[in-house]
């Protein structure tokens, strides 16, 4: 990048160091940060940009198979979405969740799978929130 | 340059950004620091005019603002916006056949321009894009011969005389309906929807597809771009955002995870996964870390009203292209360089992948994007000054002048500077809007949404 672009007029400080030696320096910071976490994690792979990391991305939700050590999450997913094994599975875990929110739930509705044979009418609507948005209250 | 002197640049004020006085005017929202999932703002987006502001939510609503009409008693001040409607754009799914949830978030909204007495608006989650038609009721028909007026059928036989029913006006109710639905068209996660300046068709974008779709016809759709490889193991980059242009209705870009953009020309072929210009900054080599590609991928992509200009925003900048210069920005701002040096743990606490989005104003002077710390940020580009402000309700009075904010990277920190360690990294600025005509900002932090104004004398 040419020095040209990176300048700005220093008159509104943000608390940014001086431009040029910004630029002398960009290189230094990345590289430290970047040993900083190869110390940390020394089987990270090499690229994080690889077929394997991108996967991940698209496939939001899908655990295992991941180069990446136990202790670094996959990454650039944002939250881990869980996969269920199926409906069933599904749907028990959102009425388990709908139970730790709604203290006064009665007899869990949710839980068709299992105790007996479900008609359409049983099967939980998963409805987000009924609640209005609150920017509108 | 010249731009000070056209009259736009009049009408604004001739330094545009850091010659505004920027005031609160309004905040939306819970107070409380407990944060329902559900309750975190995801887009933000006037319409056309400036008359309604959109926002969606994570729990699939839509909650539209309108403003005001000006009160000519109080002319110093523009309207307020006031809730004009609420929906549940999208509910949550199950895929049965993959056994994965389809979050109900809405992704983008964008609105139509407006044609009749109705506004309406498209809505996207990740999988499926709803057209919205927002009307307003204010007359019902009253005085039916077989009907009370509570809906009770008369019985014909006491019937002696006849009258003609006639339209009374009633409260305003404001109406929304889905009017189109436009489902399984995407395999991955929609990212982008743009309407097309010929106002009958739009494009959706996901990872690796952009789809063209024609507003009135739901079930087909054509795909335009596929960056999918044969074999999934030689994928190197996905798809980030797309935008049409605003005048050209046969060119849109996409931009990549690589920090790449290409522009597309839909008359050079059906499926366009040949650009016609790749607009890339070239990297030195030696300057490569493992962090070089994450920061670089484009989280955002808009085209400047005049469209002669695109910008990006990757991890710690904002870049402006010129359509007729691919080989390197025209303009670079640093958002927040000083977050270069703790790449580390904002790799472990996952902020690096954050998506930012940038808007320009309505002369394409200035530009703005968010930041950590409800931090956000302005950049005028005649003058080459910047500001940086923060959303917070500390400063909630009406008409009190934002104070500008300093981030001291190192060394002493100055009295009223906040030091890089202290920034609050939960409390992210991702989606700003500016109205299209007046210096007013929409500032969404993470479940409240802030608006403000330039200073009226």
């Amino acid at each position: 990048m040419s020095q040209k672009q990176e300048e700005e007029n220093p008159a509104e400080e943000t608390g940014e160091e001086k431009q040029d030696t910004q630029e002398k320096e960009g290189i230094l910071p990345e590289r430290a940060e970047e040993a900083k976490l190869k110390a940390k994690y020394p089987s990270l792979g090499q690229k994080p940009g690889g077929s394997d990391f991108l996967m991940k991305r698209l496939q939001k939700g899908v655990r295992g198979t991941i180069s990446y050590p136990l202790t670094l999450e996959p990454k650039g997913m944002g939250p881990v979405e869980q996969k269920y094994f199926d409906s069933g599975d599904y749907n028990m875990a959102k009425a388990k969740m709908k139970n730790k929110q709604l203290p006064s739930a009665g007899p869990d509705k949710n839980l068709v799978t299992g105790d007996h044979i479900p008609t359409p009418q049983d099967l939980p609507q998963r409805k987000s929130s009924l609640v209005t948005s609150k920017l509108a209250g | 340059m010249f731009l000070k002197f056209s009259p736009r640049a009049m009408f604004y004020g001739a330094g545009g950004g850091n010659d505004i006085q920027w005031c609160f005017s309004q905040v939306k929202g819970a107070v409380d620091d407990d944060v329902a999932e559900a309750d975190i703002i995801s887009t933000v987006e006037f319409n056309h005019s400036g008359e309604l502001l959109a926002t969606g939510d994570k729990g699939g609503r839509v909650v539209i603002f309108q403003q005001e009409q000006e009160n000519k008693i109080q002319s110093h001040s523009r309207g307020e916006y006031n809730v004009y409607s609420t929906f549940q754009s999208h509910e949550p799914e199950f895929d049965y056949l993959k056994s994965l949830e389809i979050e109900e978030k809405i992704n983008k909204i964008r609105w139509l321009p407006q044609k009749n007495a109705a506004q309406f608006l498209l809505s996207t989650n990740d999988k499926t894009i709803k057209l919205w038609k927002i009307s307003e009721r204010d007359k019902r028909p009253e005085g039916y011969n077989l009907k009370e007026e509570d809906g009770r059928f008369r019985d014909p036989t006491t019937v002696t005389t006849l009258r003609v029913p006639v339209f009374r006006p009633m409260d305003l109710m404001v109406e929304a309906s889905p009017r189109r639905i436009f489902a399984n068209a995407h395999t991955y996660h929609i990212n982008s929807i743009s309407i097309n300046s010929d106002y009958e068709t739009y494009l959706s974008a996901d990872d690796l597809r952009i789809n063209l779709w024609h507003l009135e016809i739901t079930d087909r759709s054509f795909n335009i771009v596929d960056i999918k490889p044969a074999n999934m193991e030689e994928l190197t980059e996905v798809i980030t955002a797309a935008e049409f242009h605003p005048n050209s209705c046969n060119t849109f870009v996409y931009s990549s995870s690589k920090g790449t953009i290409r522009l597309c020309d839909m008359r050079a072929s059906a499926l366009c996964d040949r650009h016609s210009k790749l607009f890339e900054e070239p990297e030195d080599p030696s300057n490569r870390s493992f962090f070089s590609e994450i920061i670089s991928s484009i989280s955002d992509v808009k085209f400047s009203h005049s469209g002669r200009y695109m910008m990006t925003r990757d991890y710690l900048s904002v870049k402006i292209w010129d359509l007729n210069m691919e080989n390197r920005p025209v303009e670079t701002y640093q958002v927040h360089e000083y977050l270069r040096s703790k790449l580390c743990s904002l790799y472990e606490n996952d902020c690096i992948f954050d998506k930012f989005e940038c808007c320009w104003n309505g002369s394409d002077s200035v530009v703005m994007t968010g930041s950590y710390n409800n931090f956000f940020r302005m950049f005028d580009r005649n003058t080459k000054r910047d500001i940086t402000l923060e959303a917070s309700r500390e400063n909630n009075k009406p008409r009190t002048v934002l104070k500008p904010r300093k981030v001291c990277a190192s060394g002493k920190r100055k009295k009223d500077e906040i030091s890089v360690d202290s920034l609050d990294f939960n409390k992210k600025i991702l989606h700003t809007a500016w109205h299209p005509k007046e210096n007013i900002i929409a500032v969404a932090t993470t479940n409240n949404l802030y608006i403000f104004q330039d200073k009226v004398n």
